[in-house]
């Protein structure tokens, strides 16, 4: 009850008080979780729920237990994909962050140090800034059918400048997987490299100054710097760019698909493309299933292990 | 606001909370729901002679066309006919690249938009799925109706009979119908073999071998794969098998029988095709969607190499890049030896390009009258002209001028008699051909895995599917 129609005895009372308290906050919250719960909550427990039929399309799907899953178990080509797919879980979110890192601190204090300032970025900073984030702007879409032609054999951009060297360039995306999978950490790392640089400035441009300042007067060097002062103060960004990363690398689905052709390597998504395709719709959902879990599961182990103590500055 | 105490920060904690359920990734898990089974009345209109399916004057047609190498002129020539008998029905004609995309999703949801669809190309949706989920249409009908040039014929009457074999998928209705016969075989220049390289064309694949041996020492490559589409080697593969070990091995590959896969003819194959990987008669580095065209162009216009796996469509596709005397020919798969259990000229020939007419078209007669249209011996003669290609109506292109590649694939198929093998695994169990021997076929062109490698896997490929819950099996008649 509203506080005024509440007695006087009660309205004190402390667990009338947290109720009223939720009360409040669930007044204001109730439409956009009632969005939610319609357009977000309810399609993943509906796919969940799906997962367990064998519900191929048509209006009939039969409750079948874990038959869906019993499938996947034994399923080599969904462990063939689920391998590409940890690979890039585990390596594009190392290469993607180290190279981001080095260009932000480039931008940010890779500078020569002018006119007494503790740090400055190299000679044209702001404009690499900017460079940096275009391909993200760019359509994804975009983005693997121009690297397909720049990766193709005979007429790509990369064997044509082999060739002009004199070395016989190998199929890339139409050889063996080892390739493929070079291929695609290539065009994703440089598709988010840029984001990262921004994010990464950000954060470094937070630093004060005066921290630098020190670290110069105790004669540190750049590399000292960076891992003695910086890291340790954008650890939680860091920490933050690898979850957000690593599940990108996850759902790495329409580059893989219009890049890299499916008998090479697929990703895990692709394959669930496929089987959506062939009308499994159950076995499909049971993959997504699967895919969640392994994305939940990767982000809590990423932020128990990048716990550290917060640096208060 | 009295004694209602909230901070700022209880609020943002809430939020925050309901912000991680929602884990991102995994997009594709929230975009589906399983449609209604509302039935949706089909437009129908009267019977009569004019109009023997039953055309509603007036429901509006749409086509879906496989925009692909054909093209959807030939079509359009239809929807105009249709355009011309039923000038209210205003038909409308859809080119596009992504059938299955487009098409399916409507179908999936009971409320297909297209009447009539082409389902062909890369993006084609499994014929076999919508079959078995009773979304496309039994097109009995268009067979047993009058046919559009003869009242006195049924339509049935005027076809190849492969056509009505093809649509059938395991019992008497007929779901799916083709309209152009395809020849697949080993393609060539004649000029290059015979003028060129004063050679003829290989009976045996020992004098296969020779040619390749002639051709490298011209710096031309023998064979030519294109790596992005590693599934055209069973265009030149397929018929080996039937001409090696008979009828029987390709009926149990069909019906996936036990070690179908493992029989001593397919190794004997796989061996053939192993040496022409081992002595580097091919040639690769095609990639990417676009490998077969890169491939048709090396072999075209750059002469790079001589023969190429391919099916009847190449001629139209290559056009712009084939010089006028290239003379194009088709040449049906060589003999291993005598051992061989049918003759030389065993030809892989299916009816191509196939339709469907959802089962729940809004004007589902429609659909059935564009079929009826194009099986009418005015667009059977308009589609040869516009792609080339044969039609599968009986005599329909009878006194044409042909062109080079047409000839000789009416000359194979002559040649062939009733020696035509056609592998309906590919429309029962499509994955089994689109990406299990796709994903095979391309590590033994690299030479990664070896013929025993080659049959194991998909033998297992074969096994799997059999025991598939999720996928219909066709049984033996």
């Amino acid at each position: 009850m509203p506080p005024r129609f509440t007695p006087e005895r009660v309205r004190y009372d402390r667990r009338y008080r947290t109720l009223d308290k939720y009360r409040f906050i669930v007044g204001f919250l109730a439409v956009p979780l009632a969005f939610y719960a319609l357009f977000v909550i309810s399609p993943f427990l509906q796919a969940i729920y799906y997962s367990f039929t064998d519900w191929s399309g048509g209006p009939v799907a039969n409750f079948v237990g874990f038959d869906n899953y019993e499938k996947m178990w034994n399923d080599e080509r969904f462990w063939d994909s689920l391998q590409v797919s940890v690979l890039l879980l585990v390596i594009a979110p190392v290469l993607t962050l180290v190279l981001g890192m080095f260009f932000a601190y480039m931008i940010t204090s890779g500078g020569r140090h002018r006119r007494g300032r503790a740090i400055a970025g190299v000679a044209g900073s702001s404009v690499y800034k900017v460079v940096y984030f275009f391909p993200q702007v760019l359509s994804v879409a975009i983005i693997a059918v121009v690297w397909g032609r720049v990766f193709n054999t005979n007429s790509g951009l990369i064997n044509g400048g082999l060739d002009k060297v004199g070395v016989d360039g190998p199929a890339w995306l139409g050889g063996d997987e080892t390739l493929g999978l070079i291929s695609l950490l290539t065009v994703i790392s440089w598709s988010f490299i840029g984001f990262y640089v921004v994010l990464f400035s950000a954060a470094m441009g937070a630093i004060p100054k005066d921290i630098y300042e020190a670290a110069l007067l105790d004669g540190a060097g750049r590399a000292r710097t960076f891992f003695n002062v910086t890291l340790p103060l954008i650890w939680d960004t860091v920490r933050t760019g690898w979850i957000y990363m690593g599940i990108q690398a996850l759902d790495t689905f329409a580059i893989c698909l219009v890049m890299v052709p499916p008998h090479v390597l697929k990703v895990t998504p692709v394959f669930l493309y496929e089987r959506f395709r062939d009308g499994q719709y159950g076995y499909a959902t049971a993959i997504g299933v699967v895919l969640l879990l392994l994305s939940m599961v990767f982000s809590l182990i990423v932020m128990r292990v990048g716990n550290r103590d917060r640096i208060e500055y | 606001m009295g004694s209602t105490s909230v901070n700022r920060r209880d609020v943002m904690k809430r939020a925050a909370a309901a912000g991680l359920l929602a884990v991102p990734a995994v997009g594709a898990l929230s975009s589906c729901a399983s449609g209604g089974g509302e039935e949706n009345k089909a437009e129908k209109g009267e019977k009569s002679k004019k109009n023997p399916l039953g055309v509603k004057e007036d429901a509006g047609l749409t086509v879906y066309i496989f925009n692909g190498g054909y093209g959807d002129k030939y079509a359009q020539y239809v929807t105009d006919m249709y355009a011309k008998k039923y000038p209210k029905a205003d038909p409308e004609q859809k080119p596009t690249e992504k059938i299955a995309t487009q098409v399916q999703p409507k179908i999936v949801r009971g409320k297909p938009t297209a009447d009539v669809v082409n389902n062909s190309g890369a993006d084609q949706m499994n014929p076999g799925k919508l079959v078995h989920n009773k979304q496309v249409a039994d097109l009995s009908e268009v067979l047993d109706a009058p046919s559009w040039d003869d009242p006195n014929v049924t339509v049935r009457e005027t076809l190849v009979p492969v056509v009505e074999q093809m649509g059938r998928f395991g019992g008497k209705e007929c779901y799916q119908l083709n309209i152009a016969l395809t020849v697949y075989g080993n393609w060539y220049s004649k000029k290059l073999l015979e003028d060129g390289l004063d050679s003829s064309y290989p009976k045996t694949w020992d004098e296969m071998l020779a040619v390749c041996k002639k051709a490298k020492a011209k710096g031309i490559h023998g064979w030519s794969y294109p790596g992005g589409h590693p599934r055209y080697m069973f265009f030149s593969m397929y018929a080996m098998f039937a001409q090696r070990g008979g009828r029987d091995v390709t009926t149990a590959m069909d019906y996936l029988e036990p070690n179908a896969w493992k029989h001593e003819a397919v190794k004997e194959v796989f061996e053939a095709w192993e040496e022409l990987v081992a002595k580097k008669y091919v040639l690769t580095g095609f990639d990417g969607t676009e490998a077969h065209t890169e491939m048709q162009t090396a072999w075209t216009k750059e002469g790079k190499c001589l023969f190429v796996p391919n099916g009847s469509w190449v001629e139209n596709e290559a056009k712009d890049t084939t010089p006028k005397d290239f003379a194009m020919t088709v040449g049906a798969t060589p003999s291993l030896d005598s051992g061989d259990k049918m003759p030389f000229g065993t030809l892989y020939s299916p009816a191509g390009e196939p339709f469907i007419v959802p089962a729940k078209a809004k004007n589902r007669q429609g659909g059935l009258e564009w079929l009826r249209m194009m099986y009418s011996k005015e667009a059977a003669l308009n589609l040869f002209k516009e792609i080339g290609s044969m039609p599968v109506v009986k005599g329909a292109i009878d006194g044409q001028k042909l062109p080079s590649g047409t000839a000789s694939a009416q000359a194979a198929i002559k040649a062939a008699g009733d020696n035509i093998v056609i592998p309906q695994f590919m429309d029962w169990y499509n994955e089994l051909f689109r990406e299990d021997f796709n994903n095979m076929i391309h590590k033994f062109m690299q030479g990664q895995i070896g013929p025993k490698q080659a049959m194991d896997t998909m033998q297992k490929a074969s096994d799997r599917i059999m025991k598939d819950p999720d996928i219909t099996k066709v049984k033996k008649a």
